[in-house]
């Protein structure tokens, strides 16, 4: 996936402005916020689940690479093959072998965001190999000309019926139509055969059971079951972090996962993959591939940004970021947005890459209240912000201001000098009406909004007064 | 009880009534409120910036200057969420100040939250009359717990009433430096907080951090309202509202 987030400011402010994209984001708030109170309403003590959810995703983190070798021999002795993935070209390249070895034309894909994240749909079209993306809102984008989704969950959360109705219309040449049961079961009727002509499946993992060599995919629309089922080869991609020790802790981070993705107690589809067919079973894979991708994992796991390595992929940091409610995922310019994002695209790609995400944050820490396993979000994108303070990456003028501020904080007699002075030019400013609407320097602020001017007297001063 | 006001330094700007406010109610409340005058910034600015040396070094200010008081208030959830949940980790290595800043940390508390946990005020004296609104404050909320506090004390004056707006725990879009290096977002955000503010027909939006009212307040009047007022909590506990 191209990689923009460098342009954040910019996306960002353009999509403020796209009153279709507002109307789409709009619904973030009254579904998937809603929902997910209710279902966390509902459970009971859902604090202890955050909590154990936590306890399970670091234990498995603590001994990642044993948890990863007992997989290897767990999948291995049932008949599946592990590979090993260093980074995105690795991956692509291991999937591509086993289609070309197989004699694949077609694969029918199941939603995958570790697929996104290494480009595996454009090294398979080079290969010659047709991708058929089959989630649903997946394959809204993919015949919109590969766009890339907008949210990890909700791929097209950006998009309304409208934009469907009408992409619909144009792409399937079929008569337009708003009723988004019919707009379904039209793309049902196409991708059905799909999966039935399909050579290989591919599928995403939301976790990899270190006990019995499992992955297990969550979905709602049935469509994974069929990429996992019908063709004749399944090939699992996933990151070295998904896995979980056992079926045990796999249980009780799906009681996590999808409360707090979309509100519900679980999904329509749980779908657990051990092994390809057996000879006494009459449905699955003739054979099952997992590749396990590390892509900068490891290099995380070693560092201050390990706490990250937990997350579960739910999404429920974006849909409470006010930011990301605000501006999109599209903004955010890579494969994860919102709060996720700005701690996971410049880990992944470089902090020089991604130089405005740690900071396009408030800070409410809203995402690391509802984060299933408590990752401190808004602790982390910090320790981005001091590691882009260390490396100079930080505009000059932020620079310069913070220092020189951050040197007169700390000499009282000057401090109280230059506020009495910016009281009285303040309040000069602001004139009758006592509002500034125009401040040099601070035009981010003045732009939008005016600046209440202050009464021409400091604290410090008047309390000095009081007390003579 | 010896108590030491943080004053904060938007109140010490901007807004000194704030401080002043603070003052009365804890007075009010029998304390002996004293008033270090070195006093500047908690460091917050420079903390969330990643200057971590800048943080430190007003941290260690901080210290200096309130330690040994039996309790520490600010007018903010913002500055007294930096003392009482961040300062600490900022000595991680530094056992021997980690302490002591621990033990500030233990002891600083939120105006709001002072006045009912602490000194379970039964009275305020105040008389403001009209329909308010509270904005809940991220840092008050999601760091210290500050949400009931204010509401026990707007229902100790009988002139108020309270009607809540919706989202009202969604950040308002301040953010510190965030209102400056995104200005646009932030105004977006400050803007859906003026919206639901202004939808219950409160004639003051209340609340309890400087940084937000300023935002709420920016936004508000640019939006051509020029009506409703703006309150830091204190202000309207203290009968300093009009």
């Amino acid at each position: 996936m191209e990689l923009r987030s460098n342009e954040f400011k910019a996306r960002a402010a353009a999509n403020l402005g796209d009153a279709k994209l507002q109307k789409g984001l709009g619904l973030i708030k009254v579904k998937a916020v809603v929902n997910r109170a209710n279902a966390v309403a509902e459970f009971g003590d859902f604090e202890a689940l955050r909590e154990a959810g936590k306890e399970i995703r670091n234990r498995a983190l603590a001994d990642l690479d044993l948890y990863l070798e007992r997989f290897e021999r767990e999948a291995t002795a049932r008949g599946a093959v592990v590979h090993w993935a260093e980074n995105a070209s690795d991956a692509c390249r291991i999937i591509v072998d086993i289609a070309r070895e197989n004699g694949v034309k077609k694969v029918a894909k199941s939603k995958s965001m570790v697929s996104e994240e290494v480009g595996l749909n454009e090294a398979l079209i080079e290969a010659g190999i047709e991708p058929v993306e089959t989630d649903l809102g997946e394959y809204i984008l993919q015949i919109n000309d590969a766009e890339p989704p907008s949210h990890i969950v909700m791929p097209v959360i950006h998009k309304t019926v409208e934009d469907v109705a009408d992409l619909f219309h144009e792409k399937h040449g079929t008569p337009r139509k708003t009723d988004p049961a019919a707009l379904t079961r039209e793309a049902r009727e196409i991708l059905r055969p799909q999966f039935l002509s399909a050579e290989m499946g591919i599928s995403g993992a939301n976790f990899i059971v270190a006990e019995t060599g499992s992955t297990l995919i969550v979905t709602n629309e049935g469509n994974g079951r069929l990429c996992t089922t019908l063709p004749r080869l399944h090939v699992a991609i996933t990151g070295i972090e998904k896995v979980v020790p056992t079926l045990e802790d796999a249980s009780v981070l799906l009681r996590l996962l999808p409360r707090s993705a979309t509100g519900q107690a679980i999904t329509n589809y749980v779908s657990l993959h051990t092994g390809p067919k057996r000879l006494e079973e009459s449905d699955g894979p003739q054979q099952f591939h997992i590749v396990l991708v590390d892509n900068g994992r490891s290099k995380l796991l070693a560092g201050e940004m390990r706490e990250m390595l937990r997350c579960i992929r739910c999404g429920a940091c974006m849909n409470h970021c006010p930011v990301y409610q605000a501006v999109g995922g599209h903004a955010y310019g890579w494969v994860y947005p919102g709060p996720m994002g700005n701690i996971l695209t410049p880990s992944y790609v470089g902090l020089e890459n991604a130089v405005a995400l740690p900071n396009a944050a408030t800070m409410c820490n809203q995402c690391g209240v509802v984060c299933p396993v408590k990752i401190p979000l808004p602790d982390l994108m910090r320790t981005l912000r001091e590691e882009q303070m260390a490396r100079g990456l930080k505009p000059w003028a932020e620079r310069m201001g913070l220092a020189l501020w951050g040197w007169a904080a700390q000499q009282p007699a000057l401090y109280a000098l230059g506020t009495r002075i910016a009281a009285r030019v303040m309040k000069w400013m602001g004139g009758s009406e006592k509002l500034i609407h125009r401040l040099p320097f601070v035009s981010g602020w003045t732009d939008g909004r005016d600046f209440p001017a202050p009464a021409g007297k400091t604290f410090r001063e008047l309390y000095q007064r009081s007390k003579r | 009880m010896r108590v030491a006001l943080f004053v904060t330094c938007l109140a010490d700007l901007m807004r000194p009534g704030v401080a002043f406010a603070a003052i009365r109610l804890l007075e009010h409340g029998g304390c002996t409120v004293e008033v270090p005058e070195s006093q500047t910034c908690c460091g917050q600015p420079a903390y969330n910036s990643g200057d971590r040396a800048t943080a430190i070094a007003l941290a260690r200010k901080t210290l200096e200057e309130f330690e040994g008081f039996d309790y520490v208030v600010a007018p903010s959830g913002s500055c007294g969420g930096m003392i009482r949940a961040h300062y600490p980790e900022l000595f991680r290595d530094d056992p021997a100040t980690l302490k002591r800043i621990e033990a500030l940390a233990g002891r600083t508390r939120e105006l709001t939250d002072f006045l009912v946990s602490v000194l379970k005020l039964d009275s305020v004296p105040g008389n403001y009359t009209g329909t308010v609104t509270y904005h809940d404050s991220c840092s008050g909320l999601r760091e210290l717990g500050v949400k009931a506090q204010p509401r026990a004390l707007l229902a100790k004056l009988p002139g108020v009433t309270l009607t809540e707006m919706n989202e009202a725990e969604t950040c308002c879009g301040f953010g510190g430096t965030f209102s400056l290096k995104f200005g646009e977002v932030s105004t977006q955000l400050a803007d859906n907080k003026c919206g639901n503010a202004c939808a219950t027909g409160a004639d003051a939006i209340v609340g309890g951090d400087l940084g937000c009212l300023l935002n709420i307040e920016g936004r508000l009047r640019r939006r051509g309202d020029l009506k409703t007022k703006v309150l830091h909590i204190a202000e309207l506990l203290a009968g300093r509202g009009e």
